[in-house]
């Protein structure tokens, strides 16, 4: 058993720019156990996108190809890559913390009689056993994972752990693996993927967010939050909950079941901070957090932070921007 | 149609949590406990396809004893009765033990779905149930947002990242984790207080655990990745030296 094995990500002839971050860390994680690293790929007609390998730091790479894997089905995926996985028999198997990872991820892992460790923000590795880092309690918590005892690692890296300009030029064998399919082995039938609703606003290339979380408590409350959006000139988000529960629309919920967002400015209120909001808004330039909490974990991205009840401090806030501006 | 919900019980979202004297886990003295919120909705949505469609929702849980009032509450909700898998060892076991002894505890059942959340708020790995649905044998979707009853089969609407969204079919019986906020969450009544006090609780013994592959070595607080400047004095002090930082050192005002 030997070598690490990550798992890109594409669809429809796109790659997942996670996956190049995936890359990253298995680069680091070969180096580190003195491993070679290896990289795959599932789907349909994968030869164009393949070319783009070419370069890469793997020593081979797989296109694991075959008619039945587009679209995308947990059955067909970790019917594939069991194939792969028991042909190569790498130590460990990195992919990217996507959605479709989640999916299939977790029962390829079972198969293999493994826990994947998943949603890691990051790796070290010491006498060269890697921990895996993750989230405790929504980010209140870090903690340190390993894996022991026989077979093969499985990790998926949350966006972010690792940078992907940080992957090395090389020079990359890329392979085709076909894997033994038949139709009947998928049981979900899938629909062509659908957006809902037309966009209205454009939180990605807006200057200024003021974002809104659970703290805000009721809908109610949104006025305030509404009155310093626009004193500001600022665009209003929000954290998940406060779009679940219909408070705003969908369009304006940043994260990673939402928006990407990188302003000059971004104000979160009463956002607590998990890692699936924090990786929506982490490419913002500055990050002002106001939270009842101090050790809210969004004070951990935070450029400047005030404790305190947002019901008290937001009122202050416009007012002290409106002097400021002299409005 | 016969509906399992599996839901976990977990320390409350506000939780002021200390880590504990080994430095592995936190300390559980003087935490609340509560159903996992993205359990809870696959408990409402349970019990709106058995509102809808007639049949029979099973609460399943694996956990140590401070679980059973969860449970109770899940029957006061409307769930017909519950299985406890008495699990007081969950922080040395990992998600592939935990998912067996889910599957092993309703295998028996025959049951045309299976509902969980999509993950936990504490441990957040995100996977007991797909695992499970493996152990089982029977298909899966994740993440979903709506869920409709077919012929033999159920249609799902599954969330995608950067708000896009897709459906798929699956044939009975199957597995599904929810979203949370999917919808409005029910109270129990104090009818169905009363009448939870009744309704079977089951309790299982598992089968001795399987060494764990995966295991956490170590708890810690998170470290800043920036140098926070945190701002000082009253709300209003606060917010002014705020209004005054924006606009001469940001200068976005």
């Amino acid at each position: 058993m030997s070598g690490v094995l990550v798992v890109l990500e594409q669809r429809r002839g796109a790659w997942n720019r996670m996956s190049w971050e995936a890359l990253a860390g298995g680069q680091q994680l070969a180096a580190e156990t003195g491993q070679p690293l290896l990289a795959a790929v599932a789907g349909a007609g994968l030869k164009e996108l393949c070319a783009d390998l070419e370069r890469k730091p793997a020593a081979t790479a797989y296109a694991v190809e075959h008619p039945l894997l587009e679209p995308y089905s947990a059955d067909g995926f970790c019917a594939a890559y069991e194939q792969l996985i028991r042909r190569l028999d790498p130590s460990f198997i990195l992919f990217p913390h996507t959605y479709q990872v989640r999916d299939f991820a977790p029962k390829l892992a079972a198969r293999f009689g493994q826990t994947l460790v998943a949603d890691v923000i990051g790796l070290h590795v010491d006498g060269g056993r890697p921990a895996f880092v993750r989230q405790l309690l929504q980010g209140k918590l870090n903690a340190d994972y390993r894996h022991s005892g026989a077979g093969p690692c499985f990790a998926s890296l949350q966006s972010g752990a690792c940078s992907a300009d940080t992957l090395a030029e090389g020079a990359c064998q890329v392979e085709t693996f076909t894997p033994a399919l038949e139709a009947a082995q998928i049981r979900c039938r899938t629909e062509a993927p659908v957006r809902a609703g037309e966009q209205t606003v454009d939180l990605a290339s807006a200057p200024l967010i003021v974002s809104v979380g659970r703290g805000i408590k009721e809908k109610d409350n949104l006025p305030m939050m509404e009155e310093l959006a626009r004193a500001l000139g600022a665009e209003l988000a929000a954290s998940r909950p406060i779009c679940d529960s219909g408070w705003l629309p969908m369009e304006r919920q940043v994260g990673s079941s939402g928006q990407t967002v990188s302003p000059k400015v971004y104000i979160a209120v009463g956002i607590s901070g998990a890692i699936q909001h924090l990786v929506g808004m982490k490419g913002s330039k500055t990050v002002v957090a106001i939270n009842k909490d101090e050790n809210a974990p969004i004070f951990e991205v935070a450029d400047y932070g005030i404790v305190g009840d947002l019901f008290e401090v937001v009122p202050a806030l416009t007012a002290a921007v409106r002097k400021v501006r002299g409005a | 149609m016969k509906i399992i919900v599996a839901i976990k019980q977990v320390p409350a979202r506000d939780s002021a949590v200390r880590i504990d004297a080994a430095g592995k886990w936190i300390d559980e003295q003087d935490l609340t406990f509560e159903i996992n919120e993205p359990d809870a909705y696959a408990l409402e949505t349970g019990l709106l396809l058995k509102e809808k469609h007639g049949g029979e929702v099973v609460v399943v849980c694996a956990g140590p004893e401070r679980a059973a009032p969860t449970i109770r509450e899940a029957l006061a909700k409307g769930a017909d009765r519950a299985i406890h898998i008495e699990s007081g060892d969950l922080a040395a076991i990992d998600t592939l033990e935990v998912a067996r002894r889910l599957a092993a505890a309703v295998s028996g059942e025959q049951a045309d779905l299976i509902l969980t959340g999509l993950q936990s708020d504490d441990l957040g790995l995100g996977q007991t149930g797909v695992v499970m649905a493996e152990i089982l044998g029977i298909p899966h979707a994740t993440i979903i947002m709506e869920v409709e009853k077919r012929d033999g089969a159920i249609r799902v609407k599954r969330e995608l990242e950067d708000g896009w969204f897709q459906w798929l079919e699956l044939p009975l019986p199957a597995l599904l984790t929810i979203q949370s906020g999917i919808s409005k969450l029910r109270y129990a009544t104090l009818m169905g207080i009363k009448k939870a006090k009744t309704k079977e609780v089951r309790r299982v013994t598992p089968a001795p655990a399987a060494p764990a592959g995966v295991f956490l070595e170590r708890v810690f607080l998170p470290q800043r990745k920036k140098e926070t400047q945190m701002i000082a004095g009253t709300p209003a002090e606060a917010a002014s030296s705020l209004a005054a930082i924006l606009k001469s050192e940001v200068r976005v005002i």
